[in-house]
């Protein structure tokens, strides 16, 4: 008996142990390189973002960010754990800890950033995006308002699904929306006639649209509902990793910017290591400053990020460019020096 | 082991199991804090700002979420009562076909027995919806001038209609569940002692009367417990509807959800409202178990 209750108190002082340490502040980024992996959450359905491919990798936009990270935190942008998420479930995910971060075509927004809504907070955005419809060709549907009383299909659980209600409300006409739950069967809804248009991100429309049969029966409408900026994302209380995360993107936008790309960075180091006088160069690739340690990473994270994945333009257009395939014009997406909107803070 | 040994390890059994239930509100309470999602229901009368295709009650998108919820559950309600009496229907049906004398109705109710136990029920929602319903063309079937239409948008009956997202959940729930309940029935006919069958025609009752009389009453309370954990299954299977579209109580929860951020206590709600519908069906079909056995004592 007195076993017993030896064991109930040992049994209770373990799991409260565990209620402790799970109170713990120490933030994610030592958990991801003790783990020696960081485990991302993607979407691996969307072409051209992330997408598994038939070889069992998956790849896209989205996942050269993920490797990034994996390059600056780790050192080794191989060691990941991708983990496909739906729209519904990803914050979810972030909250619990089952990912440590997001890179999944996630909408920017008030609620989602703060902590009195979602709790999470986002790094810089990493593409630029607006909803938009498809409709059939021969349908005779040129904008909104011909979509009245109209069935459209949408992704439940997504930005994209309050958008629609608002562009429709603020005309004052109805419409039905018919709801699933992956981008996948919106396009079978839509493909298969139950609705008269798709929406979705115009991106993510492209994309779709790419994998068609007859891509030239279906245009994507005039119409943009919504900006989009689409933006990795991780939890809210964690300074530490969501600093790590916001330079992590902003080294990839900087170096396209300055012409540091996976196949010069060799060349552009010994250039900062012979040159003193380069110090802008010199802090960038973390031969002086020691700009890395202050946000928890190593001085030289950026050359192991743009050895491993390239400048955030090599990155575009391995994935959406001219010969891609899901080409989309990079408009927006440019530098602000191109007419697009992407600038880094300086690295200082 | 004595009485006084026995009262202190149930005493001990049931520390523990107070003690395992508070670590986790504990740990569940703190992990919520430490995230800083704190339990909160003020959301809920905030407008819930998206459209609904289907609402047996006034909905627009300036409603609140609660009344969105309240819709969710109504057209949950909806879906699964009315295949639960379809499931109902066919399942006595192929129940009574594959107990009956002709040979070729048992084969044929065996064989549809077995292809639906043996196929996951998604699998038959997304067949129903994706290749059943939204496979049909316009004018693939005669339209009777404006009273019966059917199309890949749904049925339209005399001004009734009903989408092809809730025909399709009505049509897989009840077919998937019929199986079963054909299956419960069989059980239950089987029950019957066959000396209950020589007995009735002996007394030169004739097939039909002698099962009407004489074998379903006594096959009747061996029926009831089966039927009734077949219809919380589909109760719970309905929540499936996110799969074809259909806004059941599930697929708003997880819009909801995305919205707010509030999983915890969005969860409570599911868990209580499916609580709520199953403690209802347990209890409608514990009074219609009573009054079978009722009945029999008298008789």
């Amino acid at each position: 008996m007195r076993r017993l209750v030896s064991g109930i108190v040992g049994l209770a002082a373990l799991l409260t142990g565990c209620a402790t340490t799970n109170q713990d502040n120490s933030s994610r980024l030592n958990l991801i390189k003790n783990r020696n992996e960081l485990i991302c959450g993607v979407s691996g359905k969307i072409p051209g973002f992330s997408f598994l491919k038939s070889d069992g990798s998956y790849q896209g936009l989205d996942v050269d960010i993920c490797k990034a990270f994996a390059a600056a935190i780790i050192g080794d942008s191989e060691r990941i754990q991708y983990r496909p998420l739906t729209a519904a479930e990803r914050f979810t995910a972030i909250k619990t800890g089952e990912i440590d971060l997001l890179s999944r075509n996630t909408t920017f927004t008030l609620s989602r950033d703060s902590l009195g809504g979602n709790g999470l907070t986002f790094a810089p955005v990493v593409f630029h995006d607006g909803q938009g419809l498809m409709v059939k060709k021969d349908s005779k549907i040129s904008n909104l308002k011909d979509l009245a009383n109209k069935s459209i299909c949408v992704g439940s659980g997504t930005t994209t699904e309050q958008n629609i209600n608002d562009a429709f409300e603020s005309i004052s006409l109805p419409y039905t929306p018919i709801k699933y739950q992956d981008l996948n069967q919106v396009v079978a809804g839509y493909l298969q006639g139950r609705c008269s248009a798709m929406t979705s991100d115009r991106s993510q429309l492209a994309a779709a649209r790419s994998g068609f049969k007859n891509p030239k029966e279906h245009i994507i409408l005039d119409d943009v509902l919504s900006k989009e900026p689409l933006a990795p994302a991780s939890d809210g209380q964690d300074q530490k990793l969501a600093d790590a995360m916001r330079w992590v993107i902003f080294s990839l936008i900087s170096a396209e910017e300055q012409g540091i790309t996976k196949s010069n960075i060799d060349e552009k180091v010994q250039i900062a290591k012979n040159n003193p006088q380069l110090k802008p160069l010199r802090r960038f690739l973390g031969i002086d400053g020691g700009l890395g340690e202050k946000i928890g990473l190593s001085n030289d994270f950026v050359v192991k990020v743009i050895s491993s994945t390239g400048n955030y333009g090599e990155i575009y257009e391995r994935h959406l460019g001219q010969n891609s395939e899901v080409p989309i014009p990079r408009g927006q997406n440019e530098l602000y020096n191109n007419g697009g909107v992407h600038i880094s803070p300086p690295f200082n | 082991m004595n009485i006084n040994q026995r009262i202190f390890l149930q005493f001990g059994i049931c520390i523990i199991i107070f003690g395992l239930i508070g670590i986790l509100i504990n740990n569940l309470t703190i992990n919520l804090v430490r995230t800083g999602l704190g339990f909160n229901f003020s959301w809920l009368f905030k407008p819930a700002s998206f459209a609904l295709a289907e609402h047996p009650l006034p909905y627009t998108s300036s409603d609140s979420y609660v009344w969105a919820l309240f819709i969710g559950w109504l057209n949950s309600l909806k879906v699964i009562f009315s295949s639960l009496i379809l499931a109902t229907f066919l399942g006595t049906l192929i129940g009574f076909a594959r107990t009956g004398k002709n040979s070729l109705l048992g084969l044929i109710s065996a064989g549809y027995i077995t292809i639906i136990r043996q196929t996951p029920l998604l699998l038959q929602l997304m067949f129903w919806y994706f290749v059943g319903f939204l496979g049909l063309k316009d004018n693939m079937f005669i339209q009777i001038k404006n009273i019966f239409n059917i199309s890949n948008q749904g049925i339209e009956f005399s001004g009734l209609t009903f989408s092809s997202e809730f025909l399709a959940l009505l049509l897989g729930l009840s077919i998937f569940t019929s199986a079963y309940i054909a299956e419960v029935i069989r059980g239950g006919i089987l029950s019957v002692s066959r000396g209950q069958w020589e007995a009735f025609r002996s007394l030169g009752l004739s097939e039909r009367q002698g099962l009407i009389r004489i074998v379903i009453p006594q096959a009747l309370p061996a029926i009831i417990p089966g039927l009734t954990s077949q219809y919380l299954n589909l109760a719970k299977n309905s929540t499936l509807a996110i799969a074809v579209g259909y806004s059941d109580i599930y697929a708003i929860n997880d819009t909801i959800i995305n919205q707010t951020g509030r999983s915890i206590e969005c969860f409570i709600i599911l868990l209580v409202s499916f609580l709520i519908l199953n403690l209802l069906i347990t209890n409608t079909m514990e009074i219609i178990n009573r009054l079978i056995l009722k009945s029999r004592k008298y008789s």
